[in-house]
């Protein structure tokens, strides 16, 4: 009910968007198995598998637009989680490789007999089995989220502060993941991948599958946010963006708001992240890289943020600007980013979704959503 | 804790910042069904005397007890709303991005927890309590609009609006009239005042015509303290009072 209403009544814009990510997701792997390479229709396979790392890039945008767009919670630690998602998947299809390794180890990935390790760790048990590893993908980025949030809202953190301790939380996490003793393979991270849920990772026919999975997963995480926000949830939420204040004076527990938002685009982060690490075959440290959750901002902010579709929108533009400038002119492409960054806020402050709302002159029934990028302390 | 049958009772508090001293040792008694006036220059301390009340604010030492039975400096914000106690700010608070109508659903009396708004959904009773509070607060064909695109009189109200919403036993309302014309003014002296047919009600303004119109006792408060209490006329005429007024 609750869906419905969110997602039909007062958002057809949302519901294209679910639309057109579902085509793409099924559409691009379907000519690319379906037609042979000399066809007009055919998409070849790097198209593929950019679409699905795009769709990846987008349902982490989206994570980070709950918090920031829809409760002023300017998240620059996201990208924790999204890697935090990829490791446990990474995890694994580590395991899943078995004795095909260089060191032919029925039980301890290359990484660890290179080490010299003799047992596998305790907190690889269980990443054998993809059941595990799933409910590792959700369970981790959010109970990191909870125990952060927790601390963080419940002491009525705000403002920069917080976003200070966020990237401080990927940036620990960046220099820890580095650490060969931390047991989750140090530097190099993980990659060489076999097989996932037995079909071989380097197929065709999975890649179609992985592609498949980012927009059924990153269409599902529309309709979890839009219910979300669409509930009367979602309103005490944007009350405690605007109005924290008042929203407390109300009788409300502003930080059991924020505590649960986080933790849902937390585990939505992470299951972009594992989602992601298949497709580009590898997951290492550089994940944690405090540049990747800054970007992911970036991505919200050029498509709009507190809409669902502009994070989307954000994401694919930007990602796809990037593997463009980067073929094209790879030293100019850290400029374009940067240069987005400064003049997106001061031309476009609604991004992209702002400018199309503009064009078609529905500003005046509709919200005008911008609020101050970090609110100033209470 | 103090046994009392006042609904606000606040025995001597005192709260300083950083050495300087905003409240000394204040008294102040509010009974059930009371409506207080509260007047003091700028700085007095009226608004910092509502931080208190409200748990924003915990005063170094002093007794706070409501309803003859909690003590709130044990509690905070969200505790002591749910208590009863409204809060209009100095300085008008709505949802700007949320309709009018939002405004007051937010604020209606109801159940507040994560998993309870996250499921709510609309219940008659909460449709029909709506729209008596549009009509009294007259913001009924503004229902749907966004609140930030209101006037500054009609958020103010918007704002009263929300408190009644709450249900609560006492409104604290700090300046209702600030920036107000003339005719807006009246029209809020007379909403506070069917308010306070059913609520106590402590009123802070500066607004003189304002204060005599509600015709309630006047609290003077100079210094953190109180400084008189009274009539309207019988505090005007109080020389301590007219001093720290024209000693301005
Ligand atoms: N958080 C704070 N930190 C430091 N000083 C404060 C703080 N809050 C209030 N004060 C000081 O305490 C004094 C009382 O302030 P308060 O806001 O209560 O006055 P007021 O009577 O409401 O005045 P006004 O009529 O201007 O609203 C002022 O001198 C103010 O500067
Ligand atoms: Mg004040």
């Amino acid at each position: 009910m609750i869906v419905a209403r969110a997602l039909f009544a007062d958002n057809r814009r949302l519901v294209l968007c679910i639309a057109v990510v579902l085509i793409a997701g099924i559409g691009l792997p379907l000519l690319n198995l379906l037609t042979p390479p000399t066809s007009a229709l055919h998409v070849p396979t790097y198209v593929v598998q950019l679409v699905g790392k795009y769709l990846c890039y987008a349902l982490l945008a989206v994570a980070v637009d709950l918090v920031w767009g829809y409760c002023g919670i300017l998240t620059l630690g996201h990208g924790a989680f999204f890697a935090l998602g990829g490791y446990a998947m990474g995890m694994y299809l580590m395991r899943q490789i078995g004795s095909r390794g260089v060191y032919g180890n029925p039980l301890l990935p290359d990484f660890m007999v290179f080490l010299n390790w003799k047992q596998l760790p305790w907190f690889w048990q269980g990443f054998d089995q993809f059941w595990f590893a799933a409910i590792m993908v959700v369970l981790v980025p959010g109970l990191l989220a909870l125990g952060l949030g927790w601390f963080a809202f419940r002491s009525r953190v705000t403002g920069v502060y917080l976003s200070i301790i966020t990237q401080a939380m990927t940036f620990a996490l960046w220099l820890a993941f580095f650490r060969n003793d931390m047991g989750f393979g140090g530097n190099n991270g993980m990659t060489d991948f076999k097989e996932i849920l037995g079909f071989s990772i380097q197929s065709g026919g999975t890649r179609a599958a992985l592609c498949f999975a980012s927009a059924l997963a990153l269409a599902l995480g529309l309709v979890v946010a839009a219910s979300v926000v669409g509930s009367r949830f979602g309103k005490v939420l944007v009350g405690v963006r605007d109005a924290e204040s008042r929203v407390r004076f109300l009788g409300y527990r502003p930080e059991n708001y924020k505590l649960f938002v986080f933790v849902v685009s937390a585990m939505l982060a992470g299951v972009a992240g594992a989602l992601y690490v298949p497709q580009v075959g590898i997951i290492n440290p550089g994940e944690f890289h405090p540049a990747n959750s800054i970007e992911a901002v970036i991505w919200v902010a050029i498509g709009g943020r507190g809409t669902l579709v502009g994070p989307v929108l954000g994401a694919v533009l930007v990602n796809f600007g990037k593997t463009w400038l980067t073929g094209a002119l790879p030293e100019v492409w850290l400029f374009a980013l940067g240069a987005l960054f400064v003049f997106v806020p001061m031309f476009l402050p609604n991004g992209v979704v702002g400018l199309w709302r503009s064009r078609v002159k529905r500003a005046p029934a509709r919200a005008d959503k911008t609020a101050p990028l970090a609110r100033p302390a209470e | 804790m103090r046994e009392t049958d006042k609904l606000l009772y606040v025995d001597g508090i005192s709260v300083s910042f950083d050495g300087f001293r905003a409240l000394n040792s204040l008294s102040l008694m509010i009974d059930d069904g009371e409506m207080r006036a509260i007047i003091g220059p700028n700085g007095a301390g009226k608004t910092t005397m509502m931080d208190v009340i409200t748990g924003k604010t915990r005063p170094d030492s002093g007794e706070v007890v409501f309803d003859g039975r909690h003590d709130l400096r044990a509690l905070d914000e969200t505790d002591i709303a749910r208590l009863g106690i409204g809060r209009k700010f100095q300085r008008p608070t709505v949802f700007e991005n949320h309709t009018v109508e939002d405004n007051l659903l937010l604020a209606l009396k109801g159940k507040r927890r994560v998993f309870d708004t996250l499921f709510a959904r609309r219940a008659t009773s909460e449709t029909t309590r709506l729209k008596d509070l549009l009509e009294l607060i007259g913001l009924g064909t503004q229902r749907g609009i966004l609140a930030g695109r209101l006037s500054h009189g009609q958020k103010q109200w918007l704002e009263i609006g929300m408190l009644l919403a709450q249900d609560p036993k006492l409104l604290l309302v700090d300046e209702p009239v600030a920036g107000m014309t003339d005719a807006e003014t009246e029209t809020t002296a007379k909403l506070l005042r069917e308010i306070n047919k059913t609520r106590s009600v402590i009123v802070v303004e500066h607004d003189m015509n304002f204060v005599r119109e509600l015709g309630v006792t006047v609290t003077v408060l100079h210094e953190g303290s109180v400084l008189a209490e009274g009539s309207l006329d019988q505090v005007s005429a109080n020389p301590r009072v007219v001093e720290v007024y024209l000693g301005r």
